[in-house]
């Protein structure tokens, strides 16, 4: 393993005081935690607030979205491994401006378990906490008798559209219901070239040979659904968008946001020929894409690969959401 | 009976074990998991061990909340909102009776709430289940504890991020399973079981 850190053991605390030392203008460190907030507290006054969170090791996620038109505060927990209760309580009160917080956890069970902890922390503080579960995984069957699809990418594009939403002085009810009727229309999958090495492990979670690619792989190295030689570009994008393609059923004319993430160690030259390949094949589907976005947003550490995501847009007012002015370490937009 | 000493007693005991298997928990939980269980209460075991060094507790409830809240706030992932609400839970419930039983009930019944998982999902459910039962009949043994932990190897995973992984994770122990599995060899040990 080479990585450039001191004491593994150290690396999220050490990681959150870079990042706040280098971008005081939007994050702050909440006192004793590793959860952040947004600097300028009065871009926050009078709205309800959005907070996130998760493990470490996918940044620019969460902490990166902090700021005006995005989220209030996040919690940056151990490298892949859900923060603790107290902390995203803290993230809470720091949010919460009299109008409530609203929470956008990734469907794990650790995540999912340590918000529901901390929302009932909040409650007896009479604060007014709701929160999405994002689940756009299409990798894994969702049934019953699992703990359900992953909370991937596509995660960012439910912080932009409530982020927008929260900014234009929605109400904690009205950032729910619009959670809930976005959520089925954003979906991921993703092909891995390579796995993650989680600093205090010290060797990647899976090894692939070096003409070997993996589908359907999670942002902690979750095995997928099938491993193959390497393939060009194109026939990458022709089998991930054949997922996405029946998980959507989506027809010529449909229209839709388009997200190609780089999940760490993957050039953005190849994230770039990756959506050129995606949007010819869109093109020639007759799938009208309104917007488009490429970069390392919902990174794996040191993974190389990509994912793709498909959002939707069945609601016009969402193409004005992910338009909509945001000024954060990793999303800005006039 | 869980008296303040025996608690002591049998949390030391834990995490000494915790911090010498840690490894072999983390090994535990990459085929079936990411690959931290270990990590995860290592970082707790350290924590309760500051906190009980920092202040000796009082009584039994005292010492219950200490050890809860250094796993709730130093443990993360879904071991540490499980262990910490099961430990919660015992601290609440010691206030009225010291019965190692009705204790580990309350535990259980704090992990089934925080995770809603029941038997046969390959968690530590499958452990602290029937050692609750056991506990009860005032019978307890090394026996009870291990074969509960092995009966996780054949289970196929509903719960949990083992479940990703589906009928992969046949053949494989719970983590969880067999770090609860140590939890209650200590509690053995520390005479608590009785
Ligand atoms: N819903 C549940 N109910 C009971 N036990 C569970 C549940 N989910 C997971 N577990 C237990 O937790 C253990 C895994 O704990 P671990 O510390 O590795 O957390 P994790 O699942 O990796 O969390 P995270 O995804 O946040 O990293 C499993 O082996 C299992 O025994
Ligand atoms: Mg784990």
């Amino acid at each position: 393993m080479k990585k450039i850190m001191n004491d593994p053991k150290n690396i999220v605390a050490e990681m959150v005081e870079g990042m706040v030392r280098a971008y005081p203008q939007f994050v702050e460190r909440l006192p004793e935690t590793e959860a952040l907030v947004r600097s300028d507290k009065s871009s926050m006054t009078g709205k309800v607030g959005l907070i996130s969170g998760g493990g470490s090791g996918h940044e620019p996620t969460h902490a990166g979205f902090i700021g005006e038109g995005m989220l209030s505060a996040a919690v940056c927990g151990q490298v892949f491994t859900s923060p603790t209760p107290d902390q995203i309580y803290a993230a809470i009160k720091a949010a919460d401006q009299g109008k409530g917080v609203f929470m956008v956890i990734k469907n794990y069970s650790g995540d999912v378990m340590n918000f529901d902890m901390a929302k009932d922390m909040a409650d007896l503080d009479g604060i007014e906490v709701k929160s999405i579960t994002v689940d756009d995984d299409i990798a894994v069957e969702n049934s019953t008798f699992t703990q359900g699809r992953r909370g991937v990418a596509g995660t960012i594009f439910m912080h932009k559209i409530l982020g927008a939403a929260a900014d234009q002085g929605a109400s904690l009810t009205e950032l729910e219901t619009l959670a809930k009727k976005v959520l089925p229309n954003i979906k991921t999958i993703a092909v891995a070239l390579s796995g993650a090495t989680v600093p205090e492990v010290g060797k990647p979670g899976f090894t692939l040979a070096d003409d070997e690619l993996e589908y359907g792989v999670g942002i902690h190295g979750e095995p997928g659904y099938r491993k193959e030689k390497m393939r060009p570009s194109k026939d990458l994008v022709k089998e991930l968008l054949g997922k996405l393609k029946a998980a959507f059923n989506y027809q010529a004319g449909d229209k839709f946001a388009v997200l190609v993430n780089g999940m760490g160690a993957t050039p953005l030259m190849e994230q770039f020929v990756f959506m050129r390949d995606v949007l010819n094949q869109l093109k020639d589907e007759g799938v009208n894409v309104a917007f488009t976005k490429v970069g390392n947003y919902m990174t794996s550490l040191d993974m190389a690969g990509v994912s793709l995501t498909l959002f939707k847009l069945t609601d016009d007012s969402w193409l004005d959401n992910l338009n909509y002015p945001v000024n954060t370490i990793a999303w800005t937009q006039k | 009976m869980l008296t303040t000493d025996i608690i002591l007693t049998w949390i030391h005991d834990f995490d000494k074990k915790i911090s010498e298997k840690k490894d072999y928990l983390s090994e535990l939980d990459t085929p079936i998991g990411d690959g931290d269980h270990g990590n995860n209460l290592a970082r707790g075991a350290e924590a309760i061990e500051a906190a009980l060094n920092k202040e000796t507790p009082a009584d039994a409830t005292a010492a219950l909340r200490a050890i809860a809240m250094a796993l709730v706030s130093k443990v993360g992932g879904a071991s540490g909102a499980l262990y910490g609400t099961a430990f919660l839970e015992m601290a609440k419930t010691s206030r009225d009776t010291t019965k190692t039983a009705d204790l580990l009930a309350a535990g259980l019944a704090g992990l089934q709430k925080r995770g809603g998982a029941t038997t046969g999902e390959k968690t530590m459910i499958d452990v602290w289940a029937p050692v609750v039962t056991a506990t009860k009949g005032g019978q307890l043994t090394q026996k009870i504890i291990d074969d509960a932990v092995a009966a996780t190897k054949p289970m196929r995973a509903t719960k949990g991020r083992a479940s990703y992984v589906g009928d992969s994770s046949i053949g494989h122990l719970d983590p969880g399973a067999v770090s609860s599995g140590y939890l209650f060899t200590s509690l053995l040990e520390a005479g608590g079981a009785k």
